[in-house]
C-alpha cells in the first residue's frame, strides 16, 4: 500500500511542477460558471423555481458541479492511450505493481492537487462574485464528501475503460473525445437530469453518469433529502462495483493482445 | 549452479496489417484488412547460467527486442516455454518483476518532470527496499556511477548520458539478481560508455549478477561478454563464446596498402595469385586493402612493395564488428 500512496504524493509533486497552469484554470472555471449562471438567471426569469429548484439552488448547482469536477476529473484515460502509443507501457509493465492501481492513484493525486489548488480558491472567489448558497448543515457535507470520492472512482473506472480500449484500437482519440463528451453531458454537469424529459430521465437510470456529477451536486445542494441522499449514495456505490467487472475482463483480454509500439 | 534463464522453443507472431493502394483500396480497407502472420520470434531456445553475462545481437528486427519483452513478463509469448528466476514471467509478473531489472535505452523509465532522487524514493518503495539495504547499496552505486549531484534535478533537464547512468541506477535499486539491458549505450560518448561498462563488470563480480545485454555496439559485447547469442530473422543463429567466433572467422589479416601512382585490381590479383588473397578497393584514391591469411602476410607485403611504390602501409586484425557485418549479410555461421 505505501507505494500506493507515495504515488499520489509524486503525482502532487508533478502538478506542482506546473503550478501555474491552475490560476488559469481558476480563470476558465469562474467563466465558466459565470455564463451559467446568467444563463439560467435569464432562464427563470420571475419564475421562482422550475422543477423545484430555486435560481439560487441552482448557482449554487452550477458552481458545485464545477468544482466537484475539477476533484474528480483527470486524464488517466488520454494517458494510458499515450503510453501505449508510445510504447511506454512496457516500463509500466516492468514493474510489480498493478498498473491500472497506480494510474488511479495517480489520478487520485491529480484530483486532491486541484481540490487543493484549484477548487477551494476558485469557490471562494466564485462565491465573492456570485450569489451562492452554501450550506451550513455538517451532514450535508458529510453526504456531499462521500459523494463525490463515489464519483471520482466512477468517473476514473470508466477513463480506465476508455484507455484500456486503446490496447485494442492503438488509437482511439475519437472514442476518448466523445466519451468525455457524453460525461459532460449525461452526468448532469451542463443539465441536472431532472430537466431532462422523462424517458431521458427513465433512460438514465440505467447508465453510470449521474452518479459522477448529478447526484453530488443534488446533495450539496439540497434538492435531495433523507432517503433520496441514501438511494443516490447506493446508485454511486452499486456502479462504482459493477464498473469493476469490464475492467477486469478488458485487462485480461488486452495483456494478451499487448503489442508494444516502435521497437 | 541455477539457471537464470530457460527458454525452449519460443515463438512470438504478431498479425501485420497490409493497405492496399488507392482510394478504392482504402475504402475495401474499412471493410476488410488483409494481413500476414510474422513471426518475429521463430523457436528459439537456450539457458543463461547465474552470473553470466551474455550478448544478445541481432540486425534491426531480428526480434531482440520482442525475446526481451517475453522474458521480462511483458509480451505474452505465442508458444514455447520460458523460465526466468524460476517462474514463469506473464504468469506471475508482479512477484517476476521485483527480481529483475531493466533498462531500455530508448525509453526513460524515470518521471520526467520530477527530480531523480523522488523517482528512486518511489521506486525504493514500490520495490520495497529497506532503508538499511537501500543506503548500503544505493550509495555505492551512486558514487560509482557519478551521479550525486544530480539527484536533485528534474530528468527532463540532464543530458542524455547523465540520464542513462540515472536510468542504470534507477534499474538496479532492489539489487536484481537479473539484469536486461536493451541498447544501454545507444548515442552515448566514449567516456559514458566505459563508465557504464566498467560499472555493469563490477556489480557482475560483486553480486553475481546475471546480465542479458542487447546492443548494437559490438565493442560493448568485446567489453563484457565472453558469449554471445545472434538472431537473424527471430532464429538464433550463433550462440558461443565471442573468442570462438573470432577464431573461426577473423583469422585473417588485413593489409591496407596506399600507393604512390594507380593500380589496378587486376594486376594486383595476378601478383598475388598463388595465395589466398582478396583485394578491395579502399575509400580513397589508390588505396587498396588485402585480406589475407595470417601466414602470408609477410609474402604478400614483400610482393607489393618490391613492385609498387608505397606511400604507407598498415596492417589490421579483421575486427569482431566485420565478422558480424560478414555473419549479417550471409545470414549464417558456417565452421
Amino acid at each position: 500500500m505505501a507505494k500506493y500512496i507515495e504515488m499520489i504524493r509524486i503525482r502532487f509533486l508533478m502538478m506542482l511542477a506546473y503550478r501555474t497552469n491552475y490560476y488559469s484554470g481558476i480563470l476558465i472555471y469562474s467563466i465558466n460558471i459565470g455564463a451559467y449562471y446568467f444563463l439560467w438567471s435569464a432562464i427563470y426569469g420571475d419564475k421562482p423555481s422550475i422543477q423545484g429548484m430555486s435560481v439560487l439552488q441552482m448557482t449554487t448547482y452550477v458552481a458545485v458541479a464545477w468544482m466537484a469536477r475539477a476533484f474528480y476529473f483527470n486524464n488517466i484515460d488520454r494517458e494510458i492511450a499515450m503510453e501505449i502509443k508510445e510504447g511506454k507501457v512496457a516500463t509500466e509493465l516492468i514493474r510489480p505493481y498493478s498498473y491500472l492501481g497506480m494510474k488511479t492513484m495517480q489520478g487520485l493525486g491529480e484530483g486532491i492537487f486541484r481540490l487543493l489548488f484549484l477548487s477551494f480558491p476558485g469557490m471562494v472567489i466564485v462565491s465573492l462574485l456570485f450569489p451562492l448558497e452554501l450550506t451550513t448543515d455538517i451532514s450535508t457535507w458529510g453526504y456531499f464528501a462521500v459523494s463525490i470520492i463515489l464519483s471520482f472512482i466512477i468517473n476514473s473506472e470508466l477513463n480506465l475503460i476508455a484507455g484500456i480500449i486503446t490496447f485494442f484500437t492503438l488509437n482511439n482519440e475519437g472514442l476518448l473525445r466523445a466519451k468525455r463528451f457524453v460525461i459532460d453531458l449525461f452526468s448532469g454537469l451542463i443539465l441536472p437530469i431532472s430537466f431532462y424529459p422523462d424517458w431521458a430521465q427513465e433512460m438514465m437510470k440505467y447508465f453510470p453518469f449521474q452518479g459522477i456529477s448529478y447526484i453530488p451536486s443534488m446533495i450539496f445542494t439540497e434538492s435531495f433529502q433523507g432517503q433520496q441522499i441514501i438511494d443516490g449514495l447506493m446508485f454511486q456505490l452499486m456502479w462504482s462495483l459493477i464498473l469493476l467487472i469490464p475492467i477486469q475482463l478488458l485487462w485480461r483480454a488486452a495483456k494478451k493482445q499487448l503489442v508494444i509500439q516502435g521497437g | 549452479m541455477a539457471n537464470a534463464i530457460e527458454v525452449e522453443q519460443l515463438r512470438k507472431e504478431f498479425k501485420s496489417y497490409s493497405s492496399r493502394s488507392g482510394l478504392m483500396g482504402a475504402f475495401r480497407d474499412l471493410f476488410t484488412r488483409n494481413y500476414k502472420i510474422i513471426r518475429a520470434v521463430n523457436d528459439i531456445s537456450f539457458t543463461v547460467k547465474q552470473g553470466e553475462m551474455v550478448g544478445y545481437i541481432g540486425e534491426n528486427g531480428a526480434g531482440k527486442s520482442t525475446t526481451i519483452k517475453m522474458l521480462t513478463g511483458i509480451l505474452t509469448p505465442t508458444s514455447g516455454k520460458i523460465i526466468v528466476n524460476g517462474m514463469n514471467p506473464h504468469k506471475e509478473r508482479e512477484k517476476f518483476v521485483q527480481t529483475i531489472g531493466v533498462v531500455f535505452g530508448q525509453r526513460s523509465q524515470l518521471w520526467w518532470d520530477i527530480a531523480v532522487q523522488e523517482s528512486f524514493r518511489l521506486l525504493k518503495k514500490v520495490y520495497r527496499v529497506s532503508d538499511q539495504a537501500y543506503k548500503e547499496h544505493m550509495e555505492h552505486v551512486i558514487e560509482t556511477l557519478d551521479i550525486g549531484p544530480l539527484l536533485d534535478k528534474p530528468v527532463r533537464k540532464l543530458s542524455l548520458g547523465q540520464r542513462m547512468r540515472c536510468e542504470l541506477a534507477a534499474a538496479l535499486i532492489h539489487n536484481p539478481p537479473l539484469l536486461f539491458l536493451d541498447e544501454p549505450t545507444i548515442g552515448l560518448d566514449v567516456l559514458v560508455k566505459l563508465k557504464i561498462r566498467k560499472f555493469l563488470k563490477e556489480i557482475n563480480e560483486k553480486y553475481n549478477t546475471t546480465i542479458l545485454l542487447t546492443t548494437h555496439d559490438i565493442s560493448d559485447i568485446e567489453a563484457l561478454c565472453e558469449r554471445v547469442i545472434m538472431l537473424d530473422e527471430g532464429k538464433i543463429i550463433y550462440d558461443g563464446s565471442l573468442q570462438e567466433l573470432k577464431t573461426n572467422w577473423g583469422e585473417g589479416k588485413q593489409i591496407q596498402f596506399q600507393f604512390a601512382q594507380e593500380v589496378i585490381q587486376e594486376e594486383l590479383n595476378i601478383l598475388t595469385a598463388d595465395l589466398k588473397v582478396q583485394w578491395q578497393a579502399g575509400e580513397r584514391v589508390n588505396v587498396w586493402t588485402a585480406y589475407v591469411l595470417p601466414t602470408d602476410v609477410s609474402d604478400v607485403i614483400g610482393r607489393v612493395v618490391a613492385k609498387y611504390e608505397m606511400k604507407d602501409i598498415n596492417i589490421n586484425e579483421i575486427s569482431t564488428e566485420e565478422i558480424i557485418r560478414n555473419i549479417y549479410e550471409e545470414g549464417a555461421v558456417h565452421g
